[in-house]
């Protein structure tokens, strides 16, 4: 047992060194099955920025990851939880390496940010009812 | 939240797949991750009889749309190819220096690698047993070349074993090969196996493990010149009068366990990886390149697809340019065979049925992300004796695989400097090019202190951030109850591509599926 202890300990201290840390940088890659982010704009920039992108502007190729910002269809809460938990066409589901508390978060951060004023918050309960 | 658990390989991959998602999920995941089944090839296909001048437009010029041109034009047919992109290949792809890549959100990588140099962002091995694609590449004239996938000189490495200090690969594999047998033989020896094995057969394995484990007269593994043979000395054999070897120490069995360097040790076991493995001479897009020079004038580049209309009397596509025209153009023919990933597909107005229309909007793609990193020189090779061959590591970029070729060279080199699935995955892809590249070279800086130093430029590619295709392969929500629909003839279209077929994310997956479509379309045709 005693390594495991020593191996923890230099865990909670170990910090990649990384020549433009962001401020979130240590959050990074924690964990292999699942993101670590707590706060919805962490994991908002962890993950869902990779395909709709930073600003939510969304991306067009030969298909399209449609844009976040202004959307509309994000007035009710239950849909975006629902698509990331579940997925949708090329939209992987993101279930398994988010967890409930993580998908209320990054939800409300979507309803509330990106050029999107939906107010009313975004509870667990909504996401645990939807898996 | 322990950085034990920091990066993933295959099989810790499928252990959680395994786990949180039931069976059929873990086989298809399986055939995927590089523990599949042998290919079903059986030699190049004979479609015999008059297809009287029937038509086919084939959406797609990856290896699946290829083939399918190739042996459609081949047996009599009319073909016409239509491809998103401005060269063919798909995901057969490979940067060298001076291409240009841009991925979604706009963001340009000029790749710098010096002249010869290259990364293959899709596939880069092709196993013994992918005949197809074996076979093509003989019939195309690509040249190949042994691709080292096990070095024994190359390391296992951990963050939290050994002080994060890398591991030979033969050390831990023998020492811990060396542990179980001793193990195994104290078993027998305390005749604690006598209800599992006849007296007969614990005789010979006692002498087997002793062979197997490289143990002693007592059955135990011991620093000797015998094992030594096996994990390295700690002076190897010379000549003239300080020739004589000094054997080296083993690894303790408690910490080899504790180190979980043991994670890795069969990855190359699988009947996907294991000797002899290819790849093309000067990149995998040679194969791309070989049916280019067959068929390239059958193919129409650029092509945008942006709808899908077929009904009794044949099909009809419409299309844009690429680079973002208005103008349609249609292509007519009277079959189609779609190649066009479900990902894209989805998102592009049809007519097929229901049931294909179902199945084309479960399907999304898995992301995975590779590194192309160039150094000054070839420090593995002239500092640490590593020719080809794989380190494994819990750190994020998973892996660094060492050039299978130009052993020796003195000019700048290229590794995969990491290779992500899963969350790792997600994360890079949510990071700049520049970043996910700064990234990989400083968790590499910890395995090969070398690379501060002699890192020159890099790129990275990131698939859910690839245009054409939004992932690496296709995933099946429900592969048993949906597979026989979309491998269907759906009016006057079949699809093919990796994604139906057994062997996903493989090419040889890609090839067998167009081989049957063309196979079934040709019946078809002849019969009618």
């Amino acid at each position: 047992m005693r390594f495991l202890q020593l191996a923890l300990a230099s865990a909670l201290a170990f910090t990649p060194a990384t020549a433009n840390a962001q401020s979130d940088s240590e959050m990074m890659f924690k964990n292999p099955s699942r993101l670590t982010q707590t706060e919805g704009k962490d994991i908002y920039g962890a993950i869902c920025a990779g395909c709709h992108m930073p600003e939510g502007e969304g991306a067009v190729g030969a298909g399209k990851y449609p844009a976040l910002a202004n959307n509309e269809t994000l007035e009710a809460a239950g849909y975006p939880i629902y698509v990331v938990i579940h997925g949708q066409r090329a939209m992987p589901p993101l279930g398994r390496v988010l967890n409930d508390e993580q998908i209320a978060a990054v939800v409300e951060y979507i309803r509330t940010n990106l050029g999107n004023n939906y107010t009313d918050p975004v509870t667990v309960e909504e996401v645990t009812e939807s898996r | 939240m322990s950085s034990i658990e920091a990066s993933m390989s295959r099989r810790q991959l499928l252990t959680m797949i395994g786990t949180a998602a039931g069976s059929a999920v873990m086989y298809n995941a399986m055939t995927t991750l590089g523990f599949a089944q042998a290919s079903t090839y059986t030699g190049p296909i004979k479609l015999e009889g008059d297809p009287k001048g029937a038509s086919v437009l084939i959406l797609g010029a990856g290896l699946a749309g290829m083939t399918a041109a190739l042996e459609l034009r081949d047996a009599g047919y009319k073909v016409q190819v239509l491809e998103y992109r401005e060269k063919a290949g798909g995901r057969c792809w490979t940067l060298r220096g001076g291409d240009k890549y841009v991925e979604l959100g706009g963001a340009v990588q000029e790749v710098k690698f010096a002249e010869g140099n290259y990364i293959n962002p899709g596939p880069w091995r092709i196993p013994h047993h992918h005949y197809g694609v074996l076979d093509y590449c003989k019939r195309l004239g690509v040249k190949l070349e042994p691709f080292m996938q096990v070095n024994h000189n190359a390391y296992l490495h951990h963050t939290e074993a050994f002080d994060g200090k890398p591991q030979r690969f033969r050390e831990i594999a023998s020492d811990y090969r060396g542990h179980v047998a001793e193990l195994l033989a104290k078993v027998v020896n305390q005749d604690a196996l006598d209800e599992t094995v006849t007296p007969e057969d614990a005789e010979l394995l006692l002498e087997s493990l002793k062979t197997y484990g490289v143990l002693d007269e007592n059955y135990a593994y011991v620093k000797s010149n015998e094992t030594s043979e096996y994990r390295g000395w700690e002076k190897e054999p010379g000549g003239g009068v300080d020739g004589a070897p000094i054997p080296s120490e083993t690894i303790g069995l408690a910490e080899i366990l504790q180190s979980r360097l043991w994670t890795n040790l069969i990855t190359g076991d699988s009947i996907d990886h294991q000797g002899t493995i290819f790849q093309p001479v000067g990149g995998m897009d040679m194969i791309a390149q070989g049916f280019e020079k067959q068929i390239g004038d059958l193919i129409t580049y650029n092509a945008k697809v942006t709808k899908i209309d077929q009904n009794e009397d044949g099909v009809t596509v419409t299309y844009v340019d690429s680079n973002g025209g208005e103008a349609e153009q249609t292509a007519s023919a009277d079959y189609c065979i779609c190649t066009i990933p479900f990902s894209i597909l989805s998102q592009i107005e049809h007519n097929f049925s229901g049931e294909m229309t179902s199945v084309i909007d479960s399907m999304y793609y898995e992301g995975s992300v590779k590194f192309g990193l160039e150094f000054k020189r070839r420090f593995w090779e002239q500092d640490e004796r590593i020719y080809g061959g794989i380190t494994y590591t819990n750190l994020p970029i998973s892996q660094i695989s060492y050039p299978s070729t130009d052993y020796f060279s003195d000019g700048p080199g290229v590794l995969l400097g990491g290779y992500c699935w899963g969350a790792t995955a997600y994360q890079f892809n949510a990071l700049p090019p520049e970043e996910r590249v700064a990234r990989a070279v400083d968790y590499g800086a910890q395995i090969h202190p070398q690379y501060t130093e002699e890192f020159s430029n890099g790129v990275s590619v990131s698939w859910h951030r690839v245009p054409w295709v939004l992932g690496c392969y296709g995933i099946w929500r429900d592969k048993e109850a949906q597979y026989a629909a979309a491998a269907a003839m759906d009016g006057r279209t079949l699809m093919a591509g990796e994604h139906i077929s057994y062997l996903p994310a493989w090419q040889e997956g890609a090839i067998l599926s167009a081989l049957d479509a063309v196979t079934r379309l040709h019946q078809h045709v002849v019969s009618a």
